[in-house]
């Protein structure tokens, strides 16, 4: 077995047992990377001499690779932009400290969409991301360097963030284990803003246990990041031993079964998803969450809301690009930023800006913000009656570069993992089985309450290893 | 919904050729179109959710601490001089 196989566990094992060390498995990684990354396109950049200089003095470290919005004191942050380009990150992320605390080490910078707005990866303006598993498919987004990373063992693990589904949906496509942490589990400090109200940093790996792992890493309170609150980190590891569903009540949300669009060979591998947790003792209660329909609707206003906000710091000032035609200040920040945002970006910033502009605010992201307090009305209510939900990640297995042309038609793409982000609740994505005729990985998504990511991660545990 | 997408370009601070206005037209409209839908929820008496948790005032201490240095500050600028970033003037008709 190479070393670039292993996961988070045993890596761990053994450079603490001194079978090899921190700069083996990099070697072993660098190796696989120069033999896949010109097919893959997984990493923007790699940094060997760094990565290995970092790694001998940290020789019972683990190294992971990061998306590219996270910042690393000394290396590139672009968020796969043209603005950022050059750009060279002067503090570590609160994410980055407590991995480096918690015996990781950084390494490698995932590609991405752009700003993480995108759903296949396809819209990072740096480089071309390929599925592990088909080639001629996108690896999913906005995290789909990082899933191609892991799914097409890169890595050991890799960070993702998601702010809609940009962790789970590309799990899911690329065969990985992928946690979106409840709103305020993990800081966000020092990673790039997209959407405020609902980022999450969160694991992508090859097992639950790895996920379990990296997330005790990563979570607890920072100062440096108000929506964190002071709440003990559990020992997620040991509490999802010896996991399993009985006595456990998972709830089918009807309107996720009911969807027009969903792939027939993703409803048969979730619906016998759903009979293995109940042969293995699960108690499964069919639960209605109303106001599903409403949430990619709300989602589409916020998101872009908050994004055309945060995106305001780009304007060629103080870092990033700044254009060469720029007469006065003005045709600075216009200039700089219309050559350095690529499309989806512009778009998703005149529409935010659209409906915060005056005269449409109450009625677009006011209005949005009143349905979202009733998204969360439903999550808290289905969670009175049951331990966990089990839906489908995503409408469609993996498709084929260039199929979802128009915004909206891709935008569909998050229909299962954006009401869970609005009611910032915690999500995860596990490995569920492969498609009959294209065979294409499909995963699972478990949803459970705020802050019960102990309970997510011994439900999605349960399943992994009933489905083995 | 008609949108004027020059406008709110501009609100935005981002130039775009006339290719790209013709492109996010309809794509723009037909996204606020779909988002219109929430306008049939009764959201009566409803408080809107601001974050993903329940958030009052968070305060830290308020007491200096270190922040980058200047020359970190400064080192991604795209243009500088001394400790400070470099702008085109920003007043108008002030000739100095």
């Amino acid at each position: 077995m190479k070393l670039y196989e292993l996961g988070v566990k045993e890596a761990q094992e053994g450079v603490v047992k001194g079978d090899f060390t921190c700069a083996d498995i990099v070697r072993s990684v660098i190796e696989r990377f120069h033999e896949k990354n010109g097919e893959i396109g997984a990493y923007l950049t790699f940094d060997e001499e760094g990565a290995l200089a970092l790694a001998e003095r940290n020789p019972k470290a683990v190294p992971i690779a990061v998306k590219d919005l996270i910042n690393v004191a000394g290396q590139p942050c672009t968020c796969a932009s043209k603005i950022l380009r050059g750009y060279v990150s002067p503090y570590d992320a609160t994410v980055i400290k407590n991995l480096k605390a918690g015996g990781f080490i950084p390494a490698r910078r995932a590609n991405m969409d752009e700003f993480a707005m995108g759903s296949s990866t396809e819209n990072s303006a740096l480089g071309v991301t390929r599925n592990p598993y088909d080639t001629t498919r996108v690896p999913g987004g906005s995290s789909g360097g990082s899933a191609a990373a892991v799914g097409g063992n890169m890595c050991i693990a890799a960070l993702g963030t998601d702010t809609g589904g940009s962790i789970r949906q590309p799990a899911s496509f690329c065969n990985c284990v992928g946690l979106k942490p409840s709103y305020g589990r993990v800081s966000r400090f020092g990673v790039t803003a997209f959407a405020s109200s609902l980022d999450q940093v969160g694991p992508m790996t090859k097992s639950v246990e790895d996920a379990a792992i990296l997330l005790k890493a990563l979570a607890g309170h920072d100062e440096m990041d108000g929506t964190t609150p002071d709440e003990p980190v559990p020992d997620y590891p040991e509490l999802i031993k010896g996991a399993s569903f009985k006595g456990v009540k998972l709830g089918l949300p009807k309107e996720y079964f009911n969807t027009a669009g969903i792939d027939p060979e993703v409803k048969r591998i979730t619906d016998e998803a759903v009979r293995r947790c109940a042969a293995a003792g699960a108690e499964i209660v069919e639960v209605s969450l109303p106001h599903t329909e409403y949430a990619m609707a709300v989602y589409y206003i916020i998101a872009p809301a908050e994004a055309s906000a945060n995106l305001a710091r780009f304007d060629g000032v103080r870092y990033g690009h700044r254009s060469a035609k720029a007469s006065d200040v003005f045709s600075l920040y216009t200039q700089s930023r219309a050559e350095g945002f690529g499309p989806e970006v512009k778009r998703r910033i005149i529409m935010g800006t659209y409906v915060l502009s005056s005269g449409y605010y109450d009625a677009y992201y006011g209005r949005a913000q009143k349905v979202r307090t009733l998204i969360k009305r439903d999550f808290d209510r289905v969670f009175g009656e049951v331990d966990a939900l089990i839906t489908p990640c995503a409408p469609t297995p993996a498709f084929k570069f260039g199929a979802n042309q128009d915004p909206l038609t891709m935008y569909l793409n998050d229909l299962y993992t954006i009401p869970s982000a609005l009611a910032g609740v915690c999500a995860s994505s596990v490995p569920a089985g492969f498609t009959r005729d294209t065979n294409l990985p499909v995963g699972v998504q478990f949803i459970c309450g705020g802050f019960e990511e102990a309970k997510l991660l011994k439900v999605s545990k349960a399943y992994e290893d009933c489905n083995h | 919904m008609k949108i004027d997408v020059a406008y709110v370009a501009e609100l935005a601070r981002l130039a775009l050729s006339d290719g790209e206005k013709a492109v996010f037209q309809p794509q723009l409209e037909n996204i606020v179109g779909y988002v219109e839908k929430i306008s049939s929820v009764d959201v009566e008496g409803v408080e809107p959710m601001m974050h993903g948790r329940p958030l009052s005032n968070v305060f830290r201490k308020d007491e200096v601490r270190p922040s980058l240095p200047a020359e970190t500050a400064l080192a991604n600028a795209p243009a500088r001089t001394g400790d400070e970033f470099l702008l085109p003037k920003i007043v108008e008709g002030a000739d100095s």
